[in-house]
């Protein structure tokens, strides 16, 4: 059953078609994973789902209800959480501040003004058990901009997921962090979105990363979705082959 | 962030103390200088206004003069065409018409952020500042209106045949202080909560801020809505205090004198605008009170102070006092 649905979605910059009417799936409970070259659209068309920045054209559809043109906060409250390639967080706050306020904000409780944020015992139970299933209990006072690259990465990660979000984004989980680091991160990820049966779309270079931990494969190239199947057939697939992996191996 | 432990335990060990000393001044101190406090708190007031966007909320407004002054006149015009002297009707005029203005305002200037925000500010409080000044027949102009001592307390408390000055060293003193505790207290309440949590996290990342829900223009709206009162409430309670309420305190140059207090005693602390705005006070009244020269040795003290205090009063005396390498949010 799907959960979300594109349908012919485009954004183009200037002359470049960016994201060129895609129909674009992804049910319910599965892990897929959203492949391809650098300016291929994946991040595009993530942003574009999840309202970072506006289509041109096209309709997106989930869990039954048009949202193409709902603002990024009621998608949010929708259900769709994203993570960042590029780490966005709250660096003047703690690690559990960060997912206090994701939690604070999904229970609607940051209309309360004269609550002691720090005296609601379930919000920061709830922050710490988050914290220590992405192996970062002990960092829960030390402030975002403090943590390490492969740390903050995580903590990115974590926060999309304390929205309890019904489809989770995962832009690039591992990008930007070393290379003893990238195994670790992805299998805490990997846990966690097992264990909790979470829907969820990762965009990755790494194919080591993407044939192990994905079901499903999207390939996109120009803009446009140039395979879809399971491992084994994009393995097969001589077009990703020659476009994709090809490169890939090349570069990695 | 908040300069001290996030625990109410903490605003106790130092407010209390602080209060008490201040509850005492005015019978150890002679009556100038308990007058000369009162200004330093409301002051202190507006600057804790003003620092809910600076420093919690991550946006710089060059334009509070406009509820400093839309609350001073909303009082001063109450008592000019109602002839109103209760304090208590002053403040309620002065807050609603604060608030009415800050949301027309507000609504304007959250759309922008950094120095758009801060130049639009700036604009529209000039708007009102130039409204005071034309429209002589109603604001009396640059000569301003004068406005007679009210009392206090639903008329309980009222200046009688007695002297003003111990009125206003006193009576009318404990009843800012009051309301400056009040003040003090309702912020801290503010910051530490939720809400204030969620503007924190939109001045880290405004961006993120959408991304976990939090809708950052109303958020934004509602804490220039807070800052406004905040910096209304101040204009009110000077009103009484100054006896005459001209059109500078609507000027640009006044909405900077707000930004100083609040850089001087240092933006990253909850103390900070508060210290810096009864530090200033005494600066410029000691400065305008010894030389005629005062601006140039007020300038150069305060150039000095920031360039050697960057973190502010506050912000540098929590960093010697927690020893270096700890941090200072």
């Amino acid at each position: 059953m799907s959960l979300l649905e594109t349908r012919a979605l485009a954004k183009s910059f200037g002359e470049t078609h960016a994201v060129d009417h895609v129909d674009f799936r992804v049910d319910k409970g599965e892990v897929l994973a959203l492949i391809g070259s650098n300016g291929a659209g994946k991040t595009t068309l993530v942003n574009l789902i999840s309202g970072l920045i506006p289509s041109d054209s096209g309709t997106v559809v989930f869990d039954g209800h048009d949202i193409t043109r709902a603002s990024v906060h009621e998608k949010i409250a929708a259900g769709i959480a994203r993570s960042f390639q590029l780490v966005n967080l709250f660096d003047q706050l703690t690690s559990l501040d960060n997912l206090s306020l994701a939690i604070f904000s999904r229970e609607g409780k940051t209309r309360r003004l004269f609550a002691r944020a720090d005296a609601d015992a379930a919000v920061r139970d709830e922050a710490q058990a988050v914290l220590e299933q992405f192996a970062m209990g002990a960092k829960a006072g030390v402030r975002a901009g403090g943590l390490s690259q492969g740390e903050r990465k995580l903590l990115d990660i974590a926060v999309a997921y304390a929205l309890k979000p019904k489809l989770l984004f995962l832009d690039e989980p591992t990008s930007g962090v070393s290379t003893r680091e990238k195994a670790p991160i992805m299998d805490i990820i990997a846990a966690i979105v097992q264990a909790g049966h979470i829907t969820a779309v990762i965009i990755e270079h790494d194919m080591d990363v993407v044939f192990r931990y994905c079901a499903r494969i999207v390939a996109m190239h120009q803009g446009k979705i140039l395979a879809d199947g399971t491992p084994d057939q994009i393995r097969a697939n001589a077009e990703v082959t020659a476009n994709l992996l090809g490169t890939q191996a090349g570069s990695h | 962030m908040s300069g001290l432990d996030a625990s109410p335990r903490a605003l106790v060990r130092v407010g209390v103390p602080v209060l008490i000393a201040l509850a005492v001044l005015p019978f150890v101190a002679p009556p100038y200088q308990t007058v000369l406090l009162s200004y330093g708190l409301i002051f202190a007031i507006a600057a804790l206004g003003f620092n809910l966007l600076l420093g919690y909320t991550g946006l710089l407004s060059f334009g509070h003069s406009a509820y400093f002054g839309m609350g001073a006149y909303a009082a001063t015009l109450s008592v000019k065409y109602f002839k109103w002297t209760s304090m208590e009707a002053l403040l309620l005029s002065g807050l609603v018409a604060t608030a009415l203005i800050a949301l027309v305002f507000g609504f304007l200037c959250v759309r922008y952020t950094r120095i758009f925000f801060g130049i639009l500010a700036m604009a529209l409080s000039q708007v009102l500042w130039s409204l005071a000044f034309k429209f002589f027949w109603v604001t009396g102009g640059s000569d301003g209106l004068r406005v007679p001592t009210p009392t206090l307390l639903g008329g309980l408390v009222t200046m009688g045949t007695g002297d003003k000055l111990d009125f206003l060293s006193h009576r009318y003193y404990f009843y800012v202080l009051a309301l400056f505790a009040l003040a003090v207290v309702t912020m801290w309440r503010i910051v530490h909560s939720p809400f204030g949590k969620a503007l924190q996290a939109i001045r880290d990342n405004e961006t993120r801020a959408e991304f976990v829900g939090v809708g950052v223009r109303r958020y934004r709206l509602v804490a220039f809505v807070i800052s406004g009162l905040y910096t209304g409430l101040a204009g009110v309670l000077w009103v009484p205090l100054n006896g005459l309420t001209t059109p500078d305190i609507l000027h640009w140059s006044f909405s900077g004198k707000i930004v100083f207090f609040t850089v001087l005693g240092g933006f990253q602390t909850f103390a900070g605008p508060i210290v810096g705005a009864v530090v200033f006070n005494y600066l410029e009244t000691y400065a305008v009170g010894h030389t005629v020269y005062w601006q140039l040795v007020l300038g150069v003290v305060l150039v000095t102070l920031v360039l050697a205090l960057p973190a502010g009063i506050v912000g540098t005396a929590l960093r010697w006092l927690r020893g270096p390498g700890h941090r200072t949010a």
